[in-house]
């Protein structure tokens, strides 16, 4: 199903026990010095620096710490998450193993989304496997090497996939985003140091580690190394998981995975913005289009409202209902656009949902509320006359 | 308390031990009595409660956020269409027509003889094979009106 263009790391070949057996030859802070080194960013949207993070989470001290994969991947259109636990699992394992060393976790959880639940045997069957095969015969200095790793499953909520919201879902709780900090590197499973990284961001590891940041440097641009995955759907001819060097044209993408006529694109799920034409020249990469992994392609037959209704309708049943910003807002913004649809306002009430979308952005609790004004006004400002003048 | 299920209050206890007491093995349980039993039941919460030591509002208020956690007796088959855009664009509506006219139901309610009922969802990952659902845990892709049909037939062979 991936057609890599060229260069690939992430779904490129990998020696099972390979990335662990080089971070034991080191220390721990060489680990997390590596994955600084390498400029690697958290690949499950927010691009925050992922070494940065191993970096804060090793420095607290405590009897316990967590290692989390965060596989609750609900951005949609995005579903490459998926495709990674089904044909390379052991390399999110291991490098959820190789992070647990780095900070000084012996344990790790995925979290996995509900709807994924199918693959709950063939994982645990592959965490038996690496424990006996790889993590049974690693020493740290004359001690065993250990790293125990379970999986729990979500039950089909969104905002989950928020990392705050992941925690309280893990701790038996609502999965509703809490306030920061304490981050979960301070406060997060059981109330002990907690880093959360992607699946994506582990299986990426694995091959920082065994090859070195160096390396690992030669793929991408300046400010985002490497490589991403990208789920691709929507009005193109061959839909699927791609991995592209980051910096990669959204043009080439597009001719790739055959799109034509197209109209506008999805870039980065429902929480990213909405381009047409004159944006394809654009690179997929950090501060330019947003590379958080989902591309969802409109042709020109798609009735651009209807495509907004549908964004709005989700998040408006996916907000989690805590913050007004983000409950009230995304109900109004639904029912604005409908107003508007049916002719029931003049575009004077458009302003005022824009101003909305200002409150929403300064006062949202977490990402989900701050993203729900980026598919609104992309999408309003690109296709102006089809929705407000229409 | 004579009238208790006495499946229900063995198959809580074994489920609890599995997973321990502490307050964060919740989730799992509600997942479990959900998966065994199609739903949790008034009378599960309380036994949840009594089991793990946590208030019933406290459960309730948590079973309440999820949606595959089933507070009432659906049906045997719980049939949640994708409904996101990509689902949407690829056919969801003939999905949705064909289900409605088969089963005589709208989305939203239960068949009669509490086998069948009908939901929508948001997004599981099968974008590029869409559309798709979920047939209580079981996933199906590149959805067609006939695939329907026999997915439905199937269905109904299990019974």
């Amino acid at each position: 199903m991936v057609k890599a263009k060229e260069k690939r790391i992430i779904t490129g070949k990998f020696t099972p026990g390979s990335g662990i057996k080089a971070a034991l030859a080191g220390k721990p802070e060489e680990v997390v010095q590596e994955v600084i080194d390498s400029g690697l960013r958290g690949k499950g949207g927010a691009g925050f620096p992922a070494g940065l993070k191993w970096r804060f989470a090793a420095n607290e001290k405590s009897d316990m710490k967590t290692i989390i994969c965060n596989a609750d991947e609900g951005e949609p259109g995005t579903f490459k998450d998926k495709y990674l636990l089904d044909n390379h699992p052991m390399k999110v394992l291991e490098g959820m193993a190789i992070a647990g060393y780095a900070i000084g976790a012996d344990k790790g959880i995925i979290y996995l989304r509900g709807e994924y639940a199918y693959m709950l045997p063939s994982l645990e069957k592959n965490i038996e496997d690496i424990k006996k095969n790889v993590f049974s015969k690693l020493k740290v200095g004359k001690k065993k090497f250990e790293f125990d790793i379970k999986v729990r499953l979500g039950a089909g909520a969104y905002v989950c996939g928020e990392e705050f919201a992941l925690i309280e879902s893990l701790n038996g709780n609502r999965g509703e985003p809490r306030n920061k900090p304490p981050f979960p590197i301070q406060k997060g499973y059981l109330e002990k140091p907690t880093l959360v990284n992607n699946v994506e961001t582990f299986a990426t590891v694995s091959h920082i580690i065994e090859k070195g940041a160096l390396w690992f440097g030669k793929f991408g641009t300046k400010s985002s190394k490497g490589t991403k995955l990208f789920s691709i759907s929507g009005d193109v001819k061959y839909p699927g998981v791609y991995e592209f060097e980051l910096g990669v044209k959204l043009r080439d993408v597009l001719e790739l995975v055959g799109a034509e006529n197209t109209k506008s694109v999805q870039v980065g799920g429902f929480s990213g913005i909405n381009v047409t034409e004159s944006s394809f020249d654009k690179t997929l990469a950090h501060g330019d289009l947003p590379a958080g992994g989902s591309i969802i392609v409109f042709n020109k037959d798609r009735d651009m409202l209807k495509v907004l209704k549908n964004i709005l309708e989700f998040f408006e049943e996916e907000s989690c209902g805590q913050c007004t910003p983000c409950r009230e807002g995304a109900y109004q913004l639904l029912k604005g656009i409908k107003m508007i649809e049916k002719g029931e306002k003049s575009i004077r009430y458009y302003k005022d949902l824009c101003d909305l979308c200002a409150t929403m952005k300064d006062s949202a609790k977490c990402g989900l509320g701050l993203s729900i004004p980026s598919p609104f006004l992309s999408i309003t400002n690109n296709f102006k006359d089809e929705i407000l003048y229409r | 308390m004579e009238c208790r299920d006495g499946n229900l209050v063995s198959f809580v206890e074994g489920t609890v031990e599995k997973y321990g007491k502490g307050r964060e093995n919740l989730l799992p349980v509600l997942r479990e009595v959900n998966e065994e039993f199609g739903f949790v039941s008034g009378a599960a919460f309380i036994e949840i409660s009594r089991v793990m030591d946590i208030s019933i509002g406290e459960i309730h208020g948590v079973a309440s956020f999820y949606s595959f956690i089933n507070e009432e007796d659906r049906g045997k088959y719980v049939i949640r269409l994708c409904k996101t855009i990509s689902c949407d664009m690829a056919g969801k509506e003939k999905i949705e027509k064909t289900f409605e006219r088969e089963l005589g139901i709208k989305f939203g309610e239960s068949t009669k003889d509490g086998l069948f009922a009908l939901d929508y969802a948001n997004c599981m990952g099968l974008c590029d094979k869409a559309p798709a659902m979920l047939v209580n845990s079981q996933l199906y892709d590149s959805l067609t009106p006939e695939s329907v049909l026999d997915i439905i037939s199937e269905c109904r062979r299990k019974i």
